[in-house]
C-alpha cells in the first residue's frame, strides 16, 4: 500500500514537473511577433549539440552572432531605398542530424518564411540542404564545406556558392611547398604522412598522394588512423625512423593537439611539420607559444590586412573567443557579401543571388568576388610565424608571407 | 460479417486519405509526413520483433544505415526499383547472419550486442571506404521528389502494419508470445525458438532497411556518421515503448505524438530541446511504463470499477 502511494506521488510529480517546465519555457519565449515588415527575418539551423557542435561553435555560430550584432548596432540591414531594418533571427538546433537539418531548413523556408537562410556547418549538411535552398530560391553561401565537386554543384544548384575550396587545392599547395624545399636542398624530399579515417582526412590524403607523386616527393610512410585516436607514439616513432624529414598529418582538432604534444615528448622535429584542422585555432598558438612557430596547416591570414585584424579584435571582444585562422573570417566575409548584396538589390532573393554571383564586394578579406560561384581568394597553406598563423600559399597572392623552413627543434619548457 | 469488414474498410480509408495528403499539404507538410511515416514504420517494424519476444534491439540504425548506404553506393549504376530491392536483399543477408549468431543471447547481452552492431557496421563501412575506394561521403542524385518518398513510405508503413496484423493472428505470432513469456516452456511445446525468432528478426530488419533506403535521397550526401546516427535507434525504441510494443497500433500511437512533440519542441524551444525531452522521457517511464494503450485500458477498467489486470511491460 505504501509503495503504491509513493509510486502515485512520484508519477504525479514527474507529470507536474514536465508540464510546469514546458509551460514556463513556453511563457518565456512565446512572445507574439509582429506581422508587418519592421524587420528582416534571417534564419539558420546549426549544430548546437551533437558531434558537429565543436566545429560549428568555433567557425560558424560566433560569426553569425557577431554579424547580427554588428548590423543591428548600426541600425539594421540597409535596403536600396536607404531604409534600415533590424535583423530578426530565427535559430534552430539541428542536433547534428541530417534529417533534422533538412526539416529545419524546410521549416525556415515554408513556415517561418524567412527572407534569407544562413548555411549549416559541415560539407555533408551543406549538401543535404542544397536542394532545399535551390527549390525555395534562397542563395546558399556554403562556407564550411570543403569539396572538389563545387564546379558540378554550381551547375546543379545555380544559387549555391562554395567558399572554402577543395581537397586538391590544399594538397597541391602543400606539394609545391615540399617540392620547392626539396629543390632548395632544405629537405630530402621524403615525407611521412598520416590521416584521419574520416571525411576530411580521406579527401585530403586522396588528393595528396597523386599531387606528391607529380611533384617528385616520395611518400615513405602512409597510414590512416580512426578518429578519436589518442596515442600517436607508435606512428611518430615509425615516421621518425622512416628517413623522412617532412611530416604531414591530415588530422582533426583533438589529434592535432595530441600530435603536437607527443612529437615534443618523442623529440621528433621534422624540418617540415604540417598538421590538420585545429592548427589554426587561436588556442593552439596560445598553448604552444614559441613551439608553434614554423608549423604549417590549411588556411591563414594576411597579417597586414587591417580590416581582418580589426575583425579579429572585434570577434574576440564580442564573442569572448578569438576566431580561428581558416573558416571564421570567410564566414564573416560571406555575411558581409550578403549584406552588401541586399543593400544593392533589396530582399528579392533571385536578384541578390545574381548580384552575389557577378558583383564585387568589400569585405574583411579585402575586395571579394566569386569566380563561377566559388571563392578562390583563399589561403591554401599557412604557417605560424611570430604568434600569428599567416597565409603562405599561393605565394604570388598579395599579402602572402614567405615560408620559413626548416622549422627548428622543439624548445624545451 | 460487417463487424469483420468494418476495420478493414476504415484502414483502407485512412490509407487513401493519407495518400491524398501531398495534394493539399505544402512542402513542409510533406516533410513532416515523411518524418512521421518513417518513424511509424520503424517503430512498427521494431515492435514486430521486439514486442512479443521482449528482445530490446538497438540495431535499428544498423539496418537503417545499410539501406541508406546501399542506395548511395549503387545510385548511379542501377534503376531505382532495383536499388530498393538490392537494399532489401543486403538487409536480409545481414539480418540472417546477425540473427543466426546472436539470437541465442538474451536480456541485457542482446541489447549491448545490438548497440555494438550499429557501431561495428559503421566502422566496417568506414574501413572499406578508406582502404578500398578512397572516398568517404557519397552523393545521391536521384530524381525522387519528396512526394514520391512520402508515397513510398506510406506504402511501406501500410505493409509493415499488415504484416504485424497478420503475424498477430497467425501460428507464428502465438509462438512468439509463448517465447516472450517463457522460452523453456516454448521449447517444450515443440516451438523451434531459433527459427521463429530469426524469421521475425529478418522481416523486421528488412522493413527497417527499406526505410533507410527510401529516405536516403533526401540527404543528397551520405557518410557513415550521417547514415549511422544512433539517435534513430533510441527514438524508435522510445516511440514503440510509449505506444506499447506488444500491440498492433501501439507503435503508431507512440510514434505520431512523439514525433509531433519533437517537431514542436525543436521549432519552439531549440535551446531547451534536450532538457525538455529528458523530462518527457522520465515522465513516460513514470506515468506510462506499459505504454499509452495499456494505460488507457487500465484506467478505463479502474473507472468501470472492475479489476485491474497488470500487464507486463516490454522493458521489464
Amino acid at each position: 500500500m505504501k509503495n503504491l502511494e509513493r509510486r502515485r506521488v512520484l508519477r504525479a510529480m514527474a507529470l507536474a514537473g514536465t508540464v510546469a517546465a514546458t509551460g514556463l519555457l513556453a511563457g518565456m519565449t512565446g512572445a507574439a511577433m509582429a506581422q508587418d515588415r519592421t524587420s528582416v527575418k534571417i534564419g539558420y539551423a546549426i549544430s548546437k549539440t551533437g558531434g558537429n557542435a565543436g566545429g560549428a561553435g568555433i567557425t560558424t555560430l560566433p560569426n553569425y552572432k557577431l554579424w547580427v550584432k554588428d548590423v543591428n548596432d548600426a541600425g539594421g540591414l540597409e535596403l536600396p531605398d536607404g531604409k534600415k531594418l533590424p535583423i530578426e533571427v530565427i535559430e534552430y538546433d539541428d542536433r547534428s542530424s541530417a534529417e533534422e537539418v533538412v526539416r529545419a531548413v524546410e521549416r525556415l523556408a515554408t513556415q517561418d518564411k524567412v527572407d534569407f537562410i544562413l548555411v549549416p556547418w559541415g560539407t555533408g549538411f551543406n549538401l543535404a540542404v542544397a536542394p532545399l535552398f535551390d527549390r525555395h530560391g534562397y542563395p546558399q553561401l556554403a562556407v564550411s564545406a570543403v569539396t572538389d565537386k563545387a564546379p558540378d554543384f554550381v551547375k546543379r544548384w545555380k544559387k549555391s556558392f562554395w567558399m572554402l575550396g577543395g581537397g586538391h587545392d590544399y594538397a597541391n599547395a602543400l606539394a609545391s611547398i615540399l617540392a620547392d624545399a626539396k629543390k632548395a636542398g632544405t629537405v630530402n624530399g621524403k615525407v611521412a604522412m598520416i590521416s584521419v579515417a574520416d571525411g576530411f582526412g580521406i579527401d585530403l590524403v586522396t588528393a595528396a598522394r597523386p599531387a606528391f607523386k607529380k611533384a617528385g616527393i616520395e611518400v615513405v610512410y602512409d597510414k590512416t588512423y580512426p578518429g578519436g585516436t589518442s596515442d600517436f607514439s607508435p606512428m611518430i616513432n615509425e615516421a621518425k625512423s622512416s628517413g623522412a624529414d617532412a611530416f604531414v598529418a591530415f588530422s582533426y582538432p583533438p589529434e592535432t593537439f595530441a600530435l603536437t604534444q607527443q612529437a615534443q615528448v618523442a623529440s621528433f622535429s621534422p624540418k617540415i611539420l604540417y598538421l590538420g584542422v585545429g592548427t589554426g585555432f587561436p588556442v593552439y598558438g596560445k598553448n604552444n607559444g614559441e613551439n608553434a612557430t614554423g608549423i604549417m596547416s590549411l588556411g591563414g591570414i594576411d597579417p597586414n590586412n587591417k580590416m581582418n585584424a580589426e575583425y579579429r579584435k572585434r570577434h574576440e571582444a564580442v564573442t569572448g573567443v578569438a576566431p580561428d585562422y581558416w573558416g571564421s573570417v570567410i564566414t564573416y566575409a560571406s555575411l558581409q557579401m550578403l549584406q552588401e548584396a541586399i543593400k544593392r538589390k533589396g530582399l528579392d532573393k533571385a536578384a541578390v543571388s545574381t548580384e552575389l554571383a557577378s558583383g564585387a564586394f568589400q569585405t574583411v578579406l579585402g575586395e571579394t568576388k566569386f569566380e563561377d560561384n566559388q571563392l578562390r581568394q583563399l589561403w591554401w597553406a599557412g604557417q605560424w610565424q611570430n604568434g600569428q598563423f599567416v597565409g603562405v600559399m599561393p605565394a604570388d597572392r598579395k599579402g602572402a608571407s614567405k615560408v620559413i623552413l626548416p622549422r627548428g627543434d622543439w624548445k624545451k619548457k | 460479417m460487417s463487424r469483420k469488414l468494418l476495420p478493414a474498410f476504415v484502414f483502407a480509408l485512412v490509407v487513401a486519405a493519407l495518400a491524398y495528403v501531398p495534394f493539399i499539404a505544402g512542402s513542409y507538410g510533406i516533410t513532416l509526413g515523411i518524418g512521421m511515416l518513417g518513424y511509424v514504420t520503424l517503430a512498427t517494424a521494431w515492435a514486430l520483433f521486439s514486442g512479443p519476444t521482449r528482445y530490446v534491439s538497438l540495431a535499428t540504425v544498423a539496418f537503417f544505415g545499410i539501406g541508406a548506404y546501399t542506395v548511395a553506393v549503387f545510385s548511379e549504376s542501377m534503376v531505382y526499383p532495383l536499388l530498393l530491392a538490392v537494399a532489401g536483399v543486403i538487409g536480409l543477408a545481414v539480418a540472417l547472419v546477425v540473427g543466426l549468431a546472436t539470437l541465442r543471447l538474451a536480456g541485457v547481452y542482446f541489447v549491448i550486442f545490438t548497440f555494438g552492431l550499429a557501431e561495428l557496421i559503421r566502422q566496417l563501412v568506414t574501413w572499406y571506404e578508406v582502404n578500398v575506394t578512397g572516398t568517404l561521403g557519397r552523393y545521391i542524385f536521384l530524381p525522387v521528389t519528396p512526394e514520391g518518398i512520402y508515397w513510398q513510405l506510406l506504402g511501406l508503413a501500410t505493409t509493415a502494419f499488415l504484416i504485424s496484423w497478420w503475424i498477430g493472428r497467425s501460428r507464428i505470432g502465438l509462438a512468439l508470445k509463448v517465447i516472450g513469456d517463457d522460452e523453456v516452456v516454448a521449447s517444450h511445446c515443440g516451438i523451434n525458438i531459433a527459427r521463429v525468432k530469426l524469421a521475425l528478426f529478418t522481416v523486421s530488419s528488412v522493413l527497417i532497411t527499406l526505410v533507410g533506403a527510401i529516405q536516403a535521397p533526401r540527404w543528397t550526401y551520405v557518410e557513415p556518421t550521417i547514415a549511422f546516427n544512433p539517435t534513430v535507434s533510441f527514438l524508435t525504441l522510445i516511440m514503440a515503448l510509449l505506444g506499447g510494443a506488444n500491440r498492433l497500433t501501439g507503435p503508431l500511437l507512440g510514434a505520431v505524438p512523439l514525433f509531433m512533440l519533437f517537431e514542436w519542441l525543436s521549432a519552439n524551444f531549440p535551446n531547451h530541446y534536450s532538457i525538455i525531452l529528458g523530462l518527457v522521457f522520465i515522465a513516460i517511464v513514470f506515468v506510462l511504463p506499459r505504454g499509452v494503450l495499456a494505460f488507457a485500458e487500465e484506467n478505463w477498467r479502474r473507472w468501470r470499477k472492475s479489476g485491474v489486470k497488470n500487464l507486463p511491460a516490454v522493458a521489464e
